[in-house]
């Protein structure tokens, strides 16, 4: 406070302190923290369910948990955690927040949309975890027919029907920041200008906009087959069960790619901002989040090798699959060769940024174990799978929310975190994810199946391993709550740059005014113009 | 008029109307797309079926009402030549002329939708609504209940569709009466337009697949 960083004296913080203010607001940062209260709340129900799910395999009787109530905690926590934390996270929370921001604009193309896709998104949001509440649902998130339309005793259709309205919520979101990126650019802000989360954002938005209606329909045609008893996928009157999965992949199956992307887009951000040099290769790095999404369309199939699908669309699809791998090592050698030589600075989103790169690189390889047919078909339904999809989904895309989150946090707050805690955290929850996550590939690959509450008594050791790392992971999670907490109330004010970043977010004061900019600024600079290093005589000093 | 146009501003994050039309019309076209895969589950889902169960689907086709298919294919694509006169009657200033080609297009949504909801009671009549009482024919009957599974799942979801067009344009109707829309403030009545003009066209593809295909052979 002693320096020259005082509160600006108007933000968007202070137009307007009504609740009415917050729950009418078409201000992108007022929704961006909306949306960050809801599926933070989100996090948690889904995380209590993990726990659960961990405690209870610390025996191999699996005696905490009957197995009817096991399935409703797994398909609980594959529900919330997908569609109400992962699919939403970055994008419309961090993503709604700096977008307009990064590209000099006075907010998104549609603010009212904007509102409306957090109206949809909570209200599907309420109507799922009544259905959870309600007793719950045991088909797994995947919801494969016909178990979840003739058999399953659960709340289908209440689940499916929140999830078909937060669908609509995603697409709005991705049509939102799609026509937002093409049309309200500052000027001389040339495509090639743009930073590259902007170019992750519109790659996972162009997703959004065209997979998520095909979940929709999808779910539709689910919930009518149970609640009228017809057969659009049942076998006795012709119905294929195998359509469903097609048309429930073509969908979910790029939305995994929604669940990578803005991480990727953040991470390029940090790892720029904390060595002080460009990213290396930013074109391919660009051009490289267009082709994951591209090709993400057409690899679908591979979660169907053992369901009955034709050995040649299997080969296909396999080779599809492996090519998804191009574009992600492209981003991965291309971090590492900007770190090369840079000035780095060990702050905490860079940790979360490193440690995404090591989790997200691990869980790609083995992406491409299971991509491999044969091995796919030893392994399918294992927890190599889970880890394997772990390692992306948790230990990529959640460090990098939670990096982008302290990045991005004096630009929101106007306050600076304790740095001490956050690299503790970071540190924790990497150490955390590994133990419990790793033990996951082992015990997996030794042929534990997924799903079960029970299991044989020789893979106990591998599971009381993994159960004592989401004990760690849960209290890392649960620290940024309270040194957060701390920031929001006494933090030292942060000013419009602590981190001596490039990019536009960073031109405006911390918090920002309402209007994000008093005078639409014109770009003249590449990205991350940092100056050459042989001009900086030590490491930069932070404001 | 003039009025109108003086004090016509762009919402803050345009710089100019132009801009904001621009935006709003890539915006419809774009969530269009959207509406393109939505359909499509439904169509992979028919496409797939007939071609598993050619015969049991021919069949059901012909018990479909041909004629009731076939007014409102000219009802429907009618209701976009109003809607095209609208959309460019929208530079020209006239705000009751263009109320009556909005009323115009809404009422012959209307008659669909009156047509529709007889058909439906004839389906009903003819014991063809699946889950209630279906009564299939000779060896393929399970193939033509899939087919009117597929008929009313396709059709219902369009008639939903249509249901917010007219909703839509009702309104801007009244908003056309009372001169809101201008030369230079006449984007909302394009994108409805575009939105209009979608509904009708999933129409014309649905149009053959239900009534014709089954009676071509």
């Amino acid at each position: 406070m002693s320096d020259a960083t005082a509160a600006p004296e108007r933000s968007y913080l202070t137009e307007g302190l009504t609740i009415r203010s917050w729950l009418l607001t078409r201000d992108h940062k007022r929704i961006a923290l909306l949306y960050f209260a809801t599926i933070t709340l989100f996090f948690f129900i889904g995380g209590a369910a993990a726990t659960l799910i961990r405690l209870n395999l610390v025996d191999p009787a699996g005696s905490l948990v009957s197995a009817d109530t096991y399935n409703r905690l797994f398909t609980m926590h594959g529900v919330v955690m997908v569609w109400f934390f992962l699919i939403p996270s970055i994008p419309t929370t961090l993503g709604n927040f700096v977008l307009p921001l990064m590209l000099g604009a006075r907010d998104l193309a549609f603010p009212r949309l904007n509102l409306l896709s957090w109206y949809l998104f909570i209200i599907g949001g309420a109507v799922t975890l009544y259905a959870l509440a309600a007793g719950g649902l045991d088909t797994g998130w995947t919801f494969y027919t016909p178990f979840s339309t003739l058999y399953s005793n659960g709340h289908v259709v209440l689940a499916v029907a929140g999830i078909f309205l937060t669908g609509f919520s995603s697409i709005l979101t991705g049509l939102n920041f799609i026509i937002t990126i093409h049309t309200l650019r500052a000027p001389g802000m040339g495509w090639y200008r743009l930073p590259l989360f902007v170019w992750s954002l519109y790659a996972t938005s162009a997703i959004l906009v065209l997979a998520t209606p095909v979940l929709a329909i999808t779910l539709f045609l689910l919930a009518f087959e149970r609640l009228v008893h017809v057969g659009i996928f049942d076998p006795k009157l012709g119905g294929d069960p195998l359509l469903f999965q097609h048309l429930f992949w073509f969908y979910s199956h790029p939305a995994v790619y929604i669940m990578i992307l803005p991480g990727m887009g953040v991470v390029s951000e940090l790892i720029a901002a904390f060595s002080k040099k460009p990213v290396f290769g930013y074109k391919f790095v660009a051009w490289s989040s267009m082709a994951i999404a591209a090709v993400g369309f057409l690899v679908w199939g591979h979660h169907m090798f053992v369901a009955g699908e034709s050995v040649y669309a299997a080969l296909v699809f396999s080779l599809l699959s492996f090519l998804v791998a191009v574009p992600s090592a492209i981003k991965v050698f291309n971090w590492t060769a900007t770190l090369h030589k840079g000035s780095i600075a060990w702050d905490a989103p860079m940790l979360y940024a490193l440690a995404f790169i090591g989790l997200f690189a691990m869980g790609g390889v083995t992406g491409l174990f299971l991509a491999a047919l044969a091995i796919d078909v030893e392994v399918t339904d294992t927890y190599f799978v889970v880890a394997h999809f772990h390692y992306i989904m948790v230990g990529g895309m959640v460090a990098a929310y939670f990096g982008g989150l302290h990045y991005w946090w004096p630009k929101i707050t106007g306050r600076l975190y304790p740095e001490y805690w956050a690299r503790a955290a970071a540190i924790l929850i990497f150490l955390g994810f590994n133990l419990t996550f790793f033990p996951q590939y082992v015990v997996g690959w030794l042929g534990m199946p997924r799903r079960y509450h029970a299991y044989p008594p020789e893979f106990q050791v591998w599971n009381v391993l993994s159960s004592a790392g989401a004990s760690i992971l849960a209290l890392a999670y649960l620290m940024p709550i309270f040194y957060l907490g701390w920031s929001l109330l006494r933090g030292p004010r942060a000013g419009a740059n602590p981190w001596g970043a490039t990019g536009l977010e960073w031109q405006t004061s911390s918090p920002p005014p309402a209007e994000n900019f008093a005078t639409t600024p014109t770009v003249t600079r590449p990205p991350y113009d940092y100056p050459e290093p042989a001009a900086e005589p030590a490491a930069l000093p932070r404001g | 008029m003039a009025d109108a146009s003086v004090t016509l501003r762009p919402e803050p994050q345009f710089g100019d109307l132009g801009q904001q039309r621009a935006t709003a019309l890539s915006g419809m076209w774009l969530f269009l797309a959207t509406e393109v895969l939505f359909f499509s589950g439904m169509l992979t889902a028919y496409f797939l079926y007939r071609a598993a169960n050619p015969e049991g689907f021919a069949e059901a086709g012909r018990d479909t009402e041909l004629w009731i298919g076939a007014v409102n294919t000219a009802v429907l694509l009618t209701s976009s030549e109003f809607m095209a006169i609208a959309v460019n009657r929208v530079e020209h200033c006239h705000p009751r002329l263009l109320a009556r080609m909005l009323g115009a297009t809404a009422a012959l949504g209307l008659v669909f939708m009156g047509l529709k909801a007889l058909e439906y009671w004839l389906d009903y009549r003819h014991h063809l609504v699946p889950g209630l009482d279906f009564v299939g024919k000779g060896a393929h009957a399970h193939a033509q209940e899939l087919f009117w599974i597929l008929y009313f799942c396709l059709t219902g979801v369009h008639a939903l569709h249509l249901t917010v067009g007219i909703t839509l344009v009702l309104i801007f109707a009244v908003k056309a009466r009372r001169g809101v829309f201008s030369r230079s403030y006449g984007a909302p009545i394009e994108v409805l337009g575009l939105y209009w003009h979608f509904v009708d066209i999933v129409w014309v593809f649905l149009y053959p697949l239900i009534y014709l295909t089954g009676r071509s052979s």
